[in-house]
């Protein structure tokens, strides 16, 4: 077992076998068990969802499937903070891209990933209207503008 | 049991209550094309091909999933229809790879047949086409999304056995795709390459991978043959080429657990030339192995072996 | 229990003796909320605690006039209901000073007065003669802003469950008469004959039958169904209740969509309020009527209030529509014949059981009776619900009702019914609002939305708005729909960035056409529906945008072209330090230079500039 935070401990395994047991016997409980995994969990974890086809008798392929079409559902944990970098056009030609390459560098992840720890979750953004300022990227609900990639580090060190 | 009798195309055609427009048209000599129809799993009625004008009608039905009823006056190549085919197969073709000259199932692709048939040269759309990677990390089938057109075939072929439904569609809109559990290769998944579903994909988007490369299709000859590993009498083709066979194929599965890996691989030992070494997938990796194993034949060979040593 | 008669006796007794004493009534739907209507119903309670004033404190739901949450609505003893607006919790001491304490309304901050049979005020227009209700007609809206939704007594006071007692005294086939001589069509988009419906789903051979009720309400521009759900929860159940009793069915469902809790949570509620009644259950009043209802949440799917990709939600599976036939009246949800009616149609059923099917069908045109509810939405002054007799005018709902457009500029376009639905120029605005009348001319009556467009609306812009929404809502079946609003999207998409071709019209028209006429389910069948009015009506643009290389309407960024008046110029450089590109250029107090080539269209100098010297076009 790694030290993931998928590893669901056991208060959120108990409240899952809850929701197995008022489920039972529903039909179409699929989706309501979705939703109440993911209201658990904070995300639908594989491990969970292997679990949900298992208690449910269905088959796991059939059950990404679903998750998969509706929109409410995400299959990895958001980080606690959204860094969005813009591609706009302005930022594009003043190295947009360049940032955007070294904050992936730095974090170890691509567009609409999260990092391990949970602290990061990258995103690109057509334009945050934030022109006059670029290359510039929003990290929650702070804009940063001007970037210089030698000054990234220190950028994202505030945010915990 | 009862009739109905409709007019297609000016003729009259009497056919059982119950039959769809598509069988009823085919019946009485009319082509329609079809990519998601599959006779053995009708009724989904997705990739429009085969639609039709049925007088009265709002719009153009699909005739796969239209029952014929008395009295219905059906045009299965009007204009509008035309259009409408033209413009789907336009569709599908602005999201394929256009390598039809080096693609395995040239000379044998529904979608390159009905390209052929309604003169779409290529599509007037230019835009975003699917980039997914090309997934052969297994030793028997290789997936090409790029080429899938989601007709949904193999998903339901799949699915007709109870305990694997390895696959269904994932993701929605554009972004559809036939996928395993967690969008894994089907190396990562429960797949056991029975190759139903590459015996009903319409075109090139799955292949049998010991056959890859060897042949046109125009080269080969099939020959049908029945399996007799078990008593399903799942039905394989021999593919020969040059009065060899350079692999064999599933056809049509039999009842019960159809178009097992076991009996296509038995018919490889059986038929092919040279066949390659079989290989089965051990604590997640494919490793190759003996024929002996593959068959389930391990502890028979053992105690022939023994006895002739007795001998 | 048999019968209600003891309860209504005595609920209405209640529900009389608040109107005795002195109210206040706060807002209290989505929209009062996220206007700040809770934090006013808390500076209200402080207030009137703090004044120990002897008053009574009630919430009920949106009204309609959303542009005037929050919402407050003030009755004294024997005098009419004063219905504020804008009432923010800065307001409130002043409020029950003036009108509590002083029994003085505070008239300029007074939406209007409901008499009901008590004194009037001076000053204050009377809700009948006031211009955003006079041409209204409120059935299914009724009790909306008028009752607690939260509370059965106050329903069964106001005639709630009275139609579904009347319905079970009567034949199954005559309670579908009755919906089928009232002419009753369906508000959930293609208007097909209630009654109808309910006859096929009677005549369907099961075991077993459900009535299901369809609360995805997902079009942009769209909240009838949700002001219904929060405002009035029992009318949808009885409604449900009375159509489940006539096709025979024994159990309903609410698929409502997840976006919706506020609705979702006072539907439980009322279920739960109607069972504890004896309402829902087995055996209701004594008639052998067997009916329980269950809610099923969304889970972000657009295409699921569709019907079949809706019934296999509730089955949990993907939510892509099935072919049809066969039709869900004889194989439904789990296969067995099933009714699907939206929330307004079932909200409606009550009232055609209670006043009659003739009262019902006075109401409308020859062929769309009764009345709709519209949701006003875009450029107008009066944003809100609006429930009207079928075939009143666009004209009178946009300019009287919606109090026309906004800040005096022109009218451009109505969007009715959504993304399946079409924008209507100003030569179609005398149009009667029916069925027929919309669909002849391109658009739907849809779910009842209205987006109004004024001079500053691109049409192209429009059109690529709803084809973005509906291709990322595509399901990805049938391949029309899955590929080909993809490319219609791409193609709006160049034309938007001034890369349009003169060929690209026919392209998108002949793409429309065939996704109109080959798609598998109503998503694909009516998405076009945007492009082709805008197509029709508002080809010009199109063309501007196409071979001029200009959008009239100044949207399109790519094709704005940005330009320095140097008269109004003062030359202080702050557009020349914002450009991200270097494109301005001057000397400090000189007027500057634009390089319309360097320039990246930001927009970035505009906003710096405090002379208007910065202009685009």
């Amino acid at each position: 077992m790694t030290a993931c935070s998928a590893s669901p401990d056991l208060t959120q395994e108990e409240a899952m076998q809850e929701v197995f047991d008022h489920y039972r016997g529903f039909d179409g409980a699929i989706i309501p068990v979705l939703q109440e995994a993911q209201n658990i969990y904070g995300y639908l974890p594989k491990e969970v969802l292997d679990k949900i086809a298992k208690e449910l008798k269905m088959p796991f392929s059939k059950v990404f499937g679903i998750v998969t079409f509706y929109a409410q559902f995400h299959l990895k944990p958001r980080g606690r903070n959204i860094i969005r970098v813009c591609l706009g056009t302005a930022c594009h030609v003043r190295g947009g891209s360049k940032i955007f390459a070294s904050i992936k560098d730095q974090l170890g992840v691509g567009d609409g990933e999260t990092t391990e720890d949970l602290r990061f979750t990258l995103e690109t953004v057509a334009c945050i209207g934030a022109c006059g300022l670029s290359p510039c990227l929003m990290v929650n609900e702070d804009t940063h503008g001007r970037l210089q990639a030698k000054d990234l580090p220190a950028k994202l060190a505030q945010y915990q | 049991m009862s009739k109905v009798t409709l007019t297609i195309n000016g003729k009259q055609v009497t056919v059982p209550a119950g039959t769809s427009v598509l069988d009823a048209a085919r019946e009485a000599g009319f082509f329609i094309p079809t990519l998601c129809h599959d006779p053995a799993n009708p009724g989904f009625g997705a990739c429009r091909l085969c639609v039709v004008e049925i007088k009265g009608a709002r719009n153009m039905p699909a005739s796969c999933v239209t029952e014929a009823t008395n009295g219905m006056v059906v045009e299965t190549e009007s204009p509008a229809v035309m259009q409408a085919r033209r413009t789907i197969i336009e569709l599908l073709l602005a999201n394929h790879p256009t390598e039809c000259l080096t693609c395995d199932k040239n000379g044998d692709c529904r979608l390159q047949d009905y390209a052929y048939r309604y003169d779409v040269r290529q599509a007037s759309f230019e835009g975003e086409k699917h980039d997914y990677p090309l997934e052969d990390s297994n030793p028997y089938i290789i997936r090409n999304m790029n080429k899938c057109v989601l007709c949904g075939k193999c998903v339901r072929t799949c699915a007709q056995v109870e305990d694997r439904q390895v696959i269904d569609f994932t993701f929605r809109g554009f972004q559809t795709k036939v996928a395993p559990a967690m969008n894994t290769d089907l190396a990562g998944s429960d797949c056991v390459y029975c190759g139903r579903c590459v015996a009903v994909c319409p075109v090139g988007a799955l292949l049998y991978k010991p056959m890859a490369g060897k042949a046109r299709t125009w080269e080969l000859t099939k020959k049908q043959t029945t399996c007799t590993f078990c008593d399903a009498g799942c039905q394989f083709d021999l593919n020969y080429k040059d009065g060899k066979v350079i692999g064999i194929t599933a056809n049509t599965p039999g009842e019960g657990r159809p178009l097992c890996l076991k009996g296509r691989l038995g018919l490889e030992l059986l038929y092919v030339d040279k066949p390659l070494t079989p290989m089965l997938k051990k604590d997640g990796e494919f490793v190759e192995v003996t024929w002996a194993e593959v068959l389930g034949l391990e502890s028979v060979f053992e105690k022939l072996k023994a006895q002739e040593t007795q001998k | 229990m048999n019968n209600l008669n003891e309860i209504r006796a005595k609920y209405t007794e209640q529900f009389q003796q608040k109107s005795k004493r002195a109210r206040i009534v706060v807002g209290l739907g989505t929209c009062g909320i996220a206007a700040g209507g809770d934090k006013v119903m808390e500076a209200i309670k402080q207030e009137v605690a703090a004044r120990n004033l002897d008053i009574d404190i009630d919430f009920t739901s949106c009204i309609g006039m959303c542009y005037r949450e929050p919402i407050v609505e003030v009755a004294l003893p024997g005098m009419a209901s004063v219905i504020y607006g804008d009432i923010f919790p800065d307001k409130v001491s002043q409020l029950i000073e003036s009108h509590v304490v002083n029994k003085q309304p505070v008239t300029e901050w007074a939406a209007m007065q409901i008499p009901e049979g008590r004194t009037e005020y001076d000053g204050i227009v009377t809700m009948d003669k006031s211009a955003y209700y006079e041409k209204q007609v409120r059935t299914v809206t009724s009790r909306l802003g008028r009752t607690n939704p939260e509370s059965i007594e106050d329903y069964i006071a106001t005639g709630g469950y009275e139609a579904i007692e009347k319905a079970l005294s009567m034949d199954r086939l005559a309670v579908i008469d009755e919906v089928k001589k009232s002419g009753l069509r369906g508000r959930g988009g293609a208007g097909f004959s209630t009654g109808m419906k309910w006859t096929f789903v009677y005549n369907a051979q099961g075991d077993k039958k459900y009535a299901v009720c369809n609360a995805d309400e997902g079009d942009p521009g769209a909240f009838m169904d949700r002001s219904v759900l929060e405002g009035d929860p029992h009318g949808v159940i009885e409604g449900m209740m009375i159509g489940g009793y006539a096709i025979g069915a024994d159990e309903g469902y609410i698929y409502c969509r997840a976006e919706y809790p506020l609705a979702i949570r006072r539907l439980n509620l009322a279920i739960a309020k109607a069972e504890k009644l004896g309402l829902l259950g087995e055996n209701i009043l004594g008639s052998g009527f067997n009916f329980r209802i269950r809610i099923k949440a969304g889970a972000g799917a657009f295409v699921c209030g569709e019907e079949t990709a809706l019934l296999n939600s509730i089955e949990g599976q993907r939510g892509m529509p099935r072919v049809r036939p066969p039709f869900p009246a004889n194989k439904g949800l789990w296969q067995k014949p099933t009714t699907l009616n939206n929330v307004e149609t079932y909200a409606n059923v009550p009232f055609i059981l209670r006043k009659g099917a003739d009262w019902y069908a006075g109401m409308g045109t020859e062929k769309s009776k009764g009345s709709k509810v519209f949701c006003l939405t875009g450029k107008i002054n009066n944003t809100g619900l609006a429930e009207v007799p079928m075939g009143i005018t666009l004209r009178e709902v946009i300019f009287n009702i919606a109090g026309g457009i906004q800040d005096g500029k022109q009218f451009k376009a109505v969007q009715s019914g959504g993304p399946s639905g079409g924008c209507l120029p100003a030569e179609k605005l005398d149009l009667p609002i029916d069925y027929e009348s919309l669909g002849a001319v391109g658009a739907i009556m849809g779910s009842g939305g209205l987006v109004v467009m004024d001079e500053n609306t691109c049409m192209v812009d429009v059109a690529r708005f709803f084809l973005n929404f509906t291709q990322n809502e595509s399901c990805g079946k049938c391949i029309p729909c899955r590929e080909g609003t993809k490319r219609m999207l791409e193609i709006l998409t160049r034309i938007c960035d001034g890369e349009g071709k003169v060929e690209d019209m026919d392209t998108l028209e002949r793409l429309a056409n065939v996704i109109k006429t080959a798609s598998l389910c109503g998503l694909g069948q009516t998405c076009p529906n945007p492009i082709l009015t805008t197509l029709r009506y508002f080809r010009h643009e199109y063309e501007a945008h196409i071979i001029d290389k200009r959008c009239p309407a100044g949207v399109c960024n790519a094709l704005l072209v940005y330009k320095i008046i140097a008269e109004n110029c003062t030359g202080c450089g702050a557009c020349r330090r914002v450009c991200p590109v270097g494109a301005i250029s001057g000397e400090n107090k000189q007027p500057h230079t634009l390089d319309t080539a360097a320039c990246i269209k930001c927009g970035g100098c505009v906003s710096k500039c405090k002379f208007d010297a910065i202009i685009r076009g």
